[in-house]
């Protein structure tokens, strides 16, 4: 598994490197990497499937069909990658590189006429595809967040690439912002999840559920995660945003597989946590809104692309209805939808794709059916939005067959009824908007003044439409005969819930009531289909109250400009540009917060006067500090700096240190003569251009940095008579003639015990004197080239 | 350490840094002078108290002063000095650009905090709505 990861990164690095040269043949290398990881998949299956016998029975042994892998990192840390791959992941691996792989198929017909820059999303698409996969085989949650994060910032570059529309550039923030608020409230969950679990094995959750007061905290910070990637209400609006990313593209990331990352987080935990705090009723309240608002939406959508990106947000509020429950029966039904929606959304946005390509449109006004050649693209739209809408016998109708059923059936928590009817009702508008596209697709609703004739449009070629008929081929075929997914969804539940005791898939489940009320659903989405002006009258009517109610758009730009106002303002006071205000604030800083602890260690002072000759010295140091600092002239103020120096050297002499006092008074000669060099260009006062508030706070603060540095050196010293243990330096001194052969101990410190610290101590006067020729010689040069400027420039004026 | 050398190093301390504050550079340098003087009294004073110069043969090595703060205070009265070298030359360097050797307001920092320009992602998300609003593929009143 890590080596398919691995693989894509090569792929996918290899031709963003490439650049333009590969053209449109990008999508052909980056099919590669999909094709391998299927084909790996596929010698997978038997051992991840397993005997579907057995699972009849009560088999508990689900797990044992898992493969693990784990990547060691950093051993020092314990830090592994855990990927773990089972029939669930299975699942969403087919949905992943089986949409992939035909996504870079269609792509090469789709980028026909490629535009620099194009290229591009085949790589990055690559990328995408190693999170996706990231995600749905990470074992361990800190794992899956990050391959979690990398799909978002992939799916922004995405959307963004066409970087000079200022459309796509907003979309792209719209949706990186969005998911990226969503993930670092999953990420705090996660790590809630992980501490109070013990563990952060996704596969050893299940043994171990967590516990504790926070757990239902962290779990609403999981959903608001998952929530703001599936694009549930109130979060949805990035996604009909992200659709100004070329098509292959909405049909990869926005249907079929990134916005389903919600969905698979959501799938995992139910079983763990259902019942855990809100966890079902939120899913529930917020399923149910973004299944019924999708659907209403889709239903006024003009442009097909968008009507499928509204169907898109329905669907996947209904499948979070379906997986989030805890109810394995339910969840069932979930993973069959999963599979469901991904290969019909998946054809119907690469036939909108198809139809924008050759005509030049996807507005259904602007669509007046097509020519001759263009039957195998009808034939496909039909198919796939029956499949949508729920039609038998298509794979939709299965799934939504089996849904219902099970809520029928196993419904008996808090809200399952209302949910059940939440669900019918979207159907009936699924049923609506699926019927909008069709009609739209065959120009029922085009309008004879507009300019396009699509009847004329060039039919698409064979290797255009081929990826859709496969995935048409798909929808049909396992709709007629759904055993062929029934082990693999039956392994995919025992992935989840061990417990579960998976009911086979079937097409006809018999004359029961789910069967009714599906028949009760197409019948009431005909009439809707039929009475669809006065439908759309009535919803305009409804619509036009909630216009004054600011829409999550309009939220999302107030939160945009919110944002930019307080940046704007906290630029404005934290950068000011003054270095006194800096300087400030840091100073202030230093000094208030560890001076704070160390007032508690204060204890007594100690002893007032060590030495009486330090008295005098003390006098002259204070003294003549004084007068460093108050003096205007500044040849005096420097003269003051130099006594203060002569007397530290005096200081150093009674401490016991000569060699100290003797480098002091070297020193204080040489800085002396180099303040004089300087000093004789500049004005000889200084006049302080402080305003008056600031003298006040520059006192202040002064005064704190003395206090606490007298607090400081005060409670050190007592800090220090209470260590019990010979000081380092007896050791040094013991050392000194045997180890270093030399008498003066400071000395063979330096060149010795401690050598390195001198070399650094080189290092960084040769960085200082390198600065100091550079800025005192560059100017020179500057002068001469400004000269030589002059010079050259004299002719022609 | 005894309270004078406290306060002393306390004295050094508030003097620099309040010399540290202003807006010459000289005055700078100077504050930094008399930081690092009170910075080497802290760092001699931690080797507790004086003794006799630390060299073997002259004298009981029980009366020694400890020789590594010692050590240490040595490596930082040098790095002082190189760093006032450093800032002498900035000195002259603002002296041969402006003639004087003020520290002025960063003039990038007082453009950022003085503009009014409109930053380019929320000119993108109003343009989005723009033309959201008057797109017609929008969300809005169908006529069928």
């Amino acid at each position: 598994m890590f080596l398919l990861l691995l693989i894509h990164l090569l792929i996918g690095i290899a031709i963003l490197l490439s650049g333009d040269r590969l053209g449109r043949r990008a999508f052909v290398v980056a099919a590669l990497a999909p094709l391998a990881t299927l084909m790996w998949a596929a010698t997978q299956w038997s051992t991840v499937v397993g005997n579907p016998s057995e699972f009849d029975e009560l088999s508990h042994a689900s797990s044992a069909g898992a493969q693990f892998e784990s990547v060691r990192w950093i051993s020092d840390l314990d830090l592994d990658l855990y990927l773990r791959f089972d029939a669930f992941a299975l699942i969403m691996t087919l949905l992943v590189s089986g949409i992939g792989l035909l996504v870079c198929i269609y792509s090469v017909g789709y980028f026909s006429h490629i535009k620099p820059g194009q290229s591009r999303l085949a790589g990055l698409m690559t990328l995408f595809a190693a999170a996706m996969l990231g995600i749905v085989w990470a074992d361990h949650l800190i794992a899956l967040f990050i391959a979690w994060e990398l799909t978002s910032i992939t799916s922004y570059l995405l959307i963004g690439n066409d970087d000079r529309n200022p459309r796509a550039r907003a979309a792209a923030l719209q949706a990186i912002f969005i998911t990226g608020a969503g993930g670092l409230a999953l990420l705090l969950g996660l790590v809630i999840i992980g501490q109070s679990a013990g563990t952060y094995r996704l596969s050893e959750l299940i043994n171990s559920p967590p516990s504790g007061s926070a757990v239902a905290a962290a779990l609403v910070c999981i959903l608001l995660g998952a929530f703001t990637k599936s694009a549930q209400a109130p979060f949805s609006s990035w996604l009909p945003g992200a659709m100004v990313a070329p098509t292959p593209i909405s049909a990869y990331l926005h249907s079929a597989t990134m916005v389903k990352a919600g969905v698979y987080l959501v799938a995992r935990l139910s079983p763990i946590v259902a019942n855990t705090g809100h966890w079902r009723l939120f899913v529930l309240v917020v399923g149910s809104a973004t299944m019924l608002i999708g659907g209403l939406r889709a239903m006024r959508q003009r442009d097909l692309k968008l009507l499928l990106a509204y169907g898109t947000v329905s669907q996947l509020g209904f499948m979070m209805l379906l997986v989030g429950t805890g109810e394995y029966k339910i969840a069932q039904a979930g993973i069959v939808l999963l599979l469901a929606h991904g290969a019909f959304k998946a054809t119907l946005f690469m036939l909108v794709g198809i139809i924008d390509h050759q005509v030049g449109t996807r507005h259904i006004r602007e669509l007046h059916g097509f020519g001759n050649g263009w039957m195998p693209v009808k034939a496909m739209a039909v198919i796939g939005a029956a499949s949508m809408a729920g039609m038998p016998p298509l794979l939709g109708f299965v799934a939504k067959e089996k849904a219902i059923d099970a809520y029928l059936e196993y419904g008996d928590f808090a809200g399952s009824s209302a949910t059940l009817v939440v669900i019918i009702a979207g159907s009936v508008l699924t049923f609506a908007y699926s019927a909008r596209f069709v009609l739209g697709v065959f120009g029922a609703y085009g309008t004879p003044d507009h300019e396009v004739h699509s009847r004329s449009a060039p039919a698409p070629s064979a290797i255009f439409v081929a990826p859709a008929a496969v995935l048409t081929v798909l929808t049909v075929m396992v709709g007629l005969f759904p055993v062929a997914i029934s082990d693999l969804t039956k392994a995919a539940l025992l992935s989840l819930d061990p417990d579960a005791s998976p009911s086979t898939v079937k097409l006809w489940a018999g004359f029961n009531a789910a069967f009714v009320i599906s028949l009760g659903i197409i019948a009431t989405g005909t009439l809707l289909v039929i009475f669809r002006r006065p439908v759309s009258r009535f919803q305009t009517a409804c619509a036009q109250p909630l216009r004054a109610l600011p829409s999550s758009g309009d939220v999302y730009g107030g939160t945009i400009r919110a944002i930019d106002w307080i940046a704007r303002r906290v630029t404005r006071t934290v950068q000011s540009g003054s270095l006194p205000a800096y300087l400030l604030v840091i100073l202030t800083t230093v000094v208030v917060l560890p001076v704070i602890p160390m007032l508690a260690n204060f204890g007594d002072l100690p002893k007032w006067i060590e030495n009486p000759i330090h008295v005098p010295i003390v006098a002259i140091i204070i003294g003549s500090a004084i007068g460093a600092a108050l003096i205007r002239r500044r040849i005096a103020a420097v003269v003051m700096l130099g006594a203060v120096g002569f007397a530290m050297a005096a200081l150093y002499e009674t401490q016991g240190a000569p060699d100290l006092a003797l480098t002091q008074f070297a020193i204080e000669t040489l800085g002396t003569v180099l303040f004089v060099l300087v000093l004789r260009f500049l004005p000889t006062r200084f006049i302080d251009l402080a305003p008056a508030v600031v003298r006040p706070l520059r006192l202040a603060v002064s005064f704190l940095v003395g206090a606490s540095i007298f607090v400081f050196a005060i409670a050190s010293t007592n800090a220090r008579d209470d260590v019990a243990e010979e000081s380092i330096s007896v050791e040094m001194i013991a050392r000194s003639k045997p180890d270093g052969d030399g008498k003066n101990v400071v000395n063979v410190i330096l060149v010795d015990f401690r050598g390195v610290d001198t070399m650094g101590e080189i290092t960084v006067l040769v960085v200082a004197a390198v600065g100091a020729v550079a800025l005192a010689r560059g100017s020179r040069r500057n002068d001469e080239e400004l000269a030589d400027l002059e010079r050259t420039e004299e002719p022609v004026s | 350490m005894s309270v004078l050398l406290a306060f002393t190093a306390a004295t050094l301390f508030s003097l620099g840094t309040w010399l540290l504050l202003q807006r010459r550079l000289t005055r700078i340098v100077i504050g930094i002078g008399l930081i690092g003087h009170g910075t080497n009294i802290l760092l001699i004073t931690s080797g507790g108290g004086g003794g006799i110069p630390p060299v073997i043969g002259k004298g009981d090595k029980g009366d020694f002063a400890d020789p590594l703060p010692q050590a240490l205070a040595l490596t930082a009265i040098v790095i002082t000095f190189g760093v006032t070298a450093f800032l002498l030359a900035m000195a002259y360097r603002s002296w041969q650009l402006t003639h004087d050797d003020v520290v002025a307001d960063d003039r990038e920092d007082r453009l950022i905090a003085a503009s009014r320009r409109t930053d380019s992602d929320v000119a993108d998300v109003e343009a989005a709505e723009r033309a959201h609003i008057t797109d017609s593929s929008g969300d809005e009143e169908d006529q069928l």
